[in-house]
C-alpha cells in the first residue's frame, strides 16, 4: 500500500508540476488542482497509513492519527475555494482580452490612454 | 482574575477585525457611508488594542492565550511577545493611515472595500500572533484571500491578469506550505511552535533529512511571501497593478514573510535545534544581494512611478534580508528598524504616486514630460522626503536604517561585498529618484492640471504625511526605538521564554470525564 499510494502522490505532482509550466490558463488551473489533490493524499499519509483502526486513542496500540484527517480537511476546504476563485478569475479574464494566455500584456502608455 | 484578563486581551486583534467584517458585510452592503464610518471606528480600536497589548508585551513576558482553554500543545495558542506586539502595532498604524487615505475615493469603485480591508488585517494579525503552525497556514490564507479580493478591487483587463498569476504563484505556495506541514508533523508529532522547538532536536538520525526537507519548504515559502530573488516575479506586476491603497497595505504583506522567517527560524530551528540548527541561514545572504541587485536595477529601468515604488519595495526587502541574515542580535535590531522603516516609506510611496499620477491626467504615472500638476510643491516636498527615506540619505529612517545594516555587517566575512552592493546600489536608487522626480515635476509644459487647493480632498495628503511624519520620528527617536528593537530581538532569539510560557506554565490539564 505504501508504494501505491507514494506512487500516487508523486504522479500527480509530476502531473500537475508540468501542466503549471503551461502558457494557458485553463491546463494552469488543472495542474492547481491536481497539486491540491497530491497534497491532500500527502498530508493524510503524513499520519502514517493505518486500514481498519479507530481515529482514537482507545488505549490499544495501533490507532489511525486523526490529526492529519482534521487538517486535510482544512486544506480542501481551502484548495476548493481557491480553485473557484481561480476558475472565475481565468474566465473573466478570457472575457476582458479574448485571449486565454497567463501572460500580463505589453505595458505601455498607448494602451493606458486607450 | 487579572492576570487572566490581560491575557485574554490577545486575542482581540484577531475578533476585531473579524466581527467588523462580517457586521459590514451583513448590515452595511450597500451603504457607504455606514461602512466608513465603522470602518474607520474598528481601525482606530485595533490600533489602540494594539497600542495597549505593545505596552504589555514591553515588559518582556510572554504571554500564551489558549483558545478554547486547551492546553498546549493539543490547542492553538496565540502568542504575544515583543516581535509580535511590535508587528501588531505597525500594522494597525500602517492600516489606519492607509484607510483615511482610500475614503477619499477608491473604496467606492469596487464593491466590499472595507470588508476585505478588515479580512485582511484578521489575517494578517493572526499570522502575527499565532503559535501554530497549521494556524499560521490558515492565517495566511485568510490574508491571501482578502488580498486577492482587494488586488481586484476595481478591476480592470490588466488587474484580471496580474491577478491570475498573483493567486496562482500563492497557490502553488501554499501547497508548497502544506507539504512541509505534513513532513514536520509526520516526524515530530506537533505543529506547535514551542513544542516544536523541543522536539527536533530530539529527532533521531534517520529522520533529520526529511525534516530538513520541510524546514526548507516552509523557507521557500516564506521566501516566496517575502519576494526573495528569484521568487520575487510575482511581486512588480501584482503591486503596479492593485490600486493604490491595495499596494500600499500591502507594503506590510512582503514582510509578513520576514516575520515568519524570524520567528520560525529563530524559535523552532535557532541555536538550539541540535543537528539541524541555523541550516537556512547561509541561503539567506545570497539571496538577499541578489534581492537587493534585482530591485535596484528594475528601480533603473522603470518607466512610470508605479514600477518605481514596486522595485523599491524588492529593493528595500534585499537589505531588509541582509540584516536578518546575521541572525544575531545585532543583525535582528537592525532589521526590525528597517523592516518598520521600509514599511511606512513603501506605503507611503505608493499613496504619493497615487496623488501624482491622478493630477496628471492621460500621462497617468508615466515618466514622460507632461503638463505641470496642481499642488506642485507640496507634492514634490513629500515626494522628495518619500525618495530620500527609500534610497537611505539623511534626515529620515532610511539613512540611520541604512548605517545600521552597514555596521553590523562590519564583522561578517563578506564584508567588502555586502559594503559595495549595498553603497552601489543607494547611488543607483538615488538617480532613479532623481530622474523620475525631475521629469514630473521639472520636465514640464503648458496648463497646470489637477485638483486645486480648493477642490482637492485632504485627507490623502494627510495621511501620507502622518506615514513620512512617522519616518521622521523613527529618525529622531532612533535611541529609545533601537532600545526597544534590541529588548525585542534579545526575546526573539531566546525561544526559553516562549517554551515555557506556552508549554511549562500552564494550568495542569483537567481529568477528563469517562
Amino acid at each position: 500500500m505504501e508504494l501505491l499510494v507514494a506512487s500516487a502522490i508523486g504522479l500527480i505532482t509530476a502531473v500537475g508540476v508540468y501542466l503549471i509550466l503551461q502558457q494557458r490558463t485553463f491546463p494552469i488551473v488543472v495542474g492547481l488542482t491536481l497539486l491540491s489533490y497530491a497534497v491532500n493524499i500527502f498530508l493524510f499519509a503524513a499520519g502514517r497509513l493505518a486500514v481498519n483502526q479507530p481515529p482514537i486513542l482507545t488505549g490499544a496500540d495501533a490507532y489511525a492519527d486523526p490529526l492529519p484527517q482534521a487538517l486535510v480537511l482544512t486544506a480542501i476546504v481551502i484548495s476548493f475555494g481557491m480553485t473557484a476563485l481561480i476558475v472565475v478569475l481565468a474566465l473573466r479574464g478570457f472575457l476582458e482580452t479574448e485571449t486565454d494566455s497567463a501572460d500580463i500584456p505589453p505595458d505601455d502608455l498607448k494602451a493606458d490612454k486607450r | 482574575m487579572t492576570a487572566g484578563f490581560t491575557t485574554d486581551w490577545v486575542i482581540a486583534p484577531a475578533i476585531l477585525p473579524a466581527m467588523t467584517a462580517a457586521l459590514l458585510i451583513v448590515a452595511w452592503r450597500r451603504d457607504i457611508q455606514m461602512q466608513r464610518i465603522v470602518s474607520v471606528i474598528s481601525a482606530v480600536a485595533l490600533l489602540g488594542i494594539a497600542l495597549f497589548l505593545f505596552d504589555l508585551a514591553s515588559d518582556g513576558t510572554v504571554r500564551a492565550y489558549r483558545v478554547g482553554a486547551w492546553p498546549a500543545p493539543f490547542g492553538i495558542v496565540l502568542v504575544l511577545d515583543r516581535l509580535s506586539a511590535l508587528m501588531l502595532l505597525l500594522a494597525a498604524g500602517l492600516a489606519l493611515a492607509v484607510l483615511i487615505y482610500a475614503l477619499a475615493g477608491w473604496d467606492k469603485r469596487g464593491r466590499h472595500f472595507h470588508a476585505l480591508f478588515h479580512f485582511q488585517l484578521l489575517g494578517l494579525n493572526g499570522a502575527f500572533l499565532t503559535g501554530d503552525i497549521f494556524n499560521l497556514f490558515v492565517f495566511f490564507e485568510v490574508m491571501l484571500i482578502a488580498s486577492y479580493g482587494l488586488m481586484l478591487h476595481g478591476a480592470g483587463a490588466r488587474r484580471l491578469r496580474a491577478g491570475f498569476q498573483y493567486v496562482a504563484i500563492n497557490l502553488v505556495a501554499s501547497t508548497l506550505f502544506l507539504i512541509a506541514v505534513g513532513l514536520i508533523y509526520g516526524i515530530t508529532g506537533t505543529l506547535n511552535m514551542a513544542d516544536l522547538a523541543q522536539k527536533v532536536p530530539q529527532v533521531t538520525a534517520g529522520n533529520e533529512a526529511l525534516l530538513k526537507t520541510g524546514a526548507i519548504l516552509l523557507f521557500l515559502v516564506f521566501a516566496i511571501k517575502a519576494a526573495f530573488v528569484p521568487l520575487h516575479w510575482w511581486l512588480p506586476a501584482t503591486y503596479a497593478a492593485a490600486s493604490a491603497p491595495v499596494a500600499a497595505l500591502f507594503a506590510i504583506m512582503t514582510k509578513v514573510g520576514a516575520y515568519a522567517i524570524i520567528r520560525i527560524f529563530g524559535t523552532i530551528f535557532g541555536d538550539g535545534a541540535g543537528a539541524l540548527a541555523n541550516m537556512v541561514i547561509p541561503w539567506i545572504l545570497p539571496a538577499a544581494l541578489l534581492t537587493l541587485a534585482v530591485g535596484t536595477i528594475g528601480l533603473l529601468a522603470s518607466r512610470r512611478l508605479l514600477d518605481l515604488a514596486a522595485f523599491s519595495i524588492v529593493a528595500s526587502m534585499g537589505t531588509l534580508l541582509i540584516a536578518i541574515s546575521l541572525f544575531d542580535v545585532d543583525g535582528l535590531t537592525t532589521a526590525l528598524y528597517y523592516l518598520v522603516h521600509s514599511t511606512l516609506t513603501g506605503a507611503a510611496l505608493f499613496l504619493i504616486v497615487d496623488l501624482i499620477s491622478e493630477r496628471r491626467g492621460e500621462t497617468l504615472d508615466w515618466l514622460v514630460p507632461a503638463n505641470p500638476i496642481s499642488q506642485a510643491p507640496i507634492l514634490g516636498t513629500l515626494f522628495f522626503l518619500i525618495a530620500l527615506g527609500v534610497v537611505g540619505l539623511p534626515p529620515l529612517s532610511g539613512f540611520i536604517g541604512k548605517l545600521m545594516v552597514l555596521d553590523a555587517t562590519y564583522e561578517t566575512p563578506h564584508v567588502w561585498l555586502i559594503w559595495a552592493l549595498v553603497l552601489v546600489a543607494s547611488l543607483m536608487m538615488t538617480i532613479s529618484f532623481a530622474r523620475a522626480g525631475s521629469v514630473v515635476f521639472w520636465k514640464t509644459d503648458g496648463r497646470t492640471t489637477g485638483a486645486t487647493w480648493a477642490t482637492a480632498a485632504i485627507a490623502p495628503m494627510a495621511a501620507v504625511a502622518v506615514l513620512v511624519t512617522a519616518s521622521a520620528a523613527l529618525s529622531v527617536f532612533a535611541g529609545p526605538a533601537v532600545e526597544v528593537f534590541h529588548a525585542t530581538a534579545v526575546q526573539a532569539l531566546d525561544p526559553a521564554g516562549y517554551i515555557d510560557a506556552v508549554l511549562t506554565s500552564q494550568p495542569a490539564a483537567q481529568p477528563t470525564g469517562q
